[in-house]
């Protein structure tokens, strides 16, 4: 896929794309104390009642307003890559259903476990990252390669 | 000035997203398909996100708290359970499924691709749906 950009797609992109989000990680924690684990955070943010109190809400509602600032800021500059590989409707439903519940469930998603998580060094947070690796290539391998593929 | 710092963070941290493909499905896609044209990008990304928040978290471990909270928000779980384990692996099948997890996804909302809506209103459900069943606080 040739770009405008000579950046986007390449590696030196998800290097430094991954620095970002490691510093990200680094700035909420040595500023809050929170762990960036984006599917706690929603989950806080969307609970009833306890989240009413005053600012536990609000940092939250700041953080996950970021996330589509920085990708707009990042569009913007003309370093967003190209959204492929698209699922179905229906599988798109399926599948936000089943992370929302799954990452709740198990307490964290790729961000809280696998950025926050590994290098705290959790035992928690490795056991459930190579679970949802595993279980994520088992099912890229029956969708692409085990029905009719 | 605690929302200005998350608020920050969030932004660098859906900058690092965007800038490292992650947004894409077909790149997350691609790490997985093991068996396929298998794409590395995601490890570089987890690789290099880790070596700077391992050296991230060990410098604010010389603080006894943070710089605009009262105190670290250690997980208090310490116990790998069938609850951890189960969850992962629910979460794993929806990430093969549609190439999305909750970071990708949120900041995806602001690249014009009305698929990645349709993803996040049934996040929000599925975690909805969990916190208002199994939530330890439910």
């Amino acid at each position: 896929m040739s770009s405008l950009f000579a950046l986007v797609d390449h590696p030196a992109a998800a290097l430094l794309g991954g620095a970002l989000i490691g510093a990200a990680a680094s700035l909420l924690w040595l500023g809050l104390g929170r762990i960036a684990g984006v599917s706690g955070i929603l989950g806080g943010a969307l609970r009833p009642g306890a989240a009413s109190a005053g600012d536990e809400r609000v940092w939250r509602l700041a953080f996950l307003t970021g996330l589509p600032l920085g990708a707009a800021i990042t569009g913007l500059a003309g370093f967003a890559p190209r959204v492929e590989g698209l699922a179905s409707g229906p599988v798109l439903i399926a599948a936000g259903l089943l992370v929302g519940f799954g990452t709740r469930l198990g307490n964290g998603c790729t961000s809280g476990h696998g950025v926050c998580g590994l290098p705290r060094g959790s035992l928690r947070s490795l056991v459930a990252t190579l679970t949802f690796v595993a279980t994520g290539m088992l099912t890229v391998f029956v969708v692409r390669h085990g029905i009719g593929g | 000035m605690s929302r200005l710092v998350a608020l920050l963070s969030g932004t660098v941290f859906g900058v690092g997203l965007t800038l490292s493909g992650m947004v894409s499905p077909a790149r997350v896609l691609g790490f997985l398909d093991v068996a396929g044209a298998f794409d590395a990008t995601l490890a570089l990304v987890l690789g290099s996100a880790l070596v700077v928040s391992f050296v991230g978290l060990r410098l604010a471990r010389r603080r006894t708290t943070p710089l605009c909270a009262e105190r670290f928000s250690e997980p208090a779980a310490r116990r790998v359970d069938a609850r951890l384990v189960a969850g992962a692996a629910i979460f794993g099948v929806g990430w093969g499924l549609g190439g999305f997890c909750p970071g990708p996804a949120l900041a995806g909302l602001a690249l014009g691709v009305p698929q990645v809506f349709l993803f996040v209103a049934a996040l929000v459900l599925g975690v909805l749906l969990h916190d208002r069943t199994l939530g330890r606080e439910a």
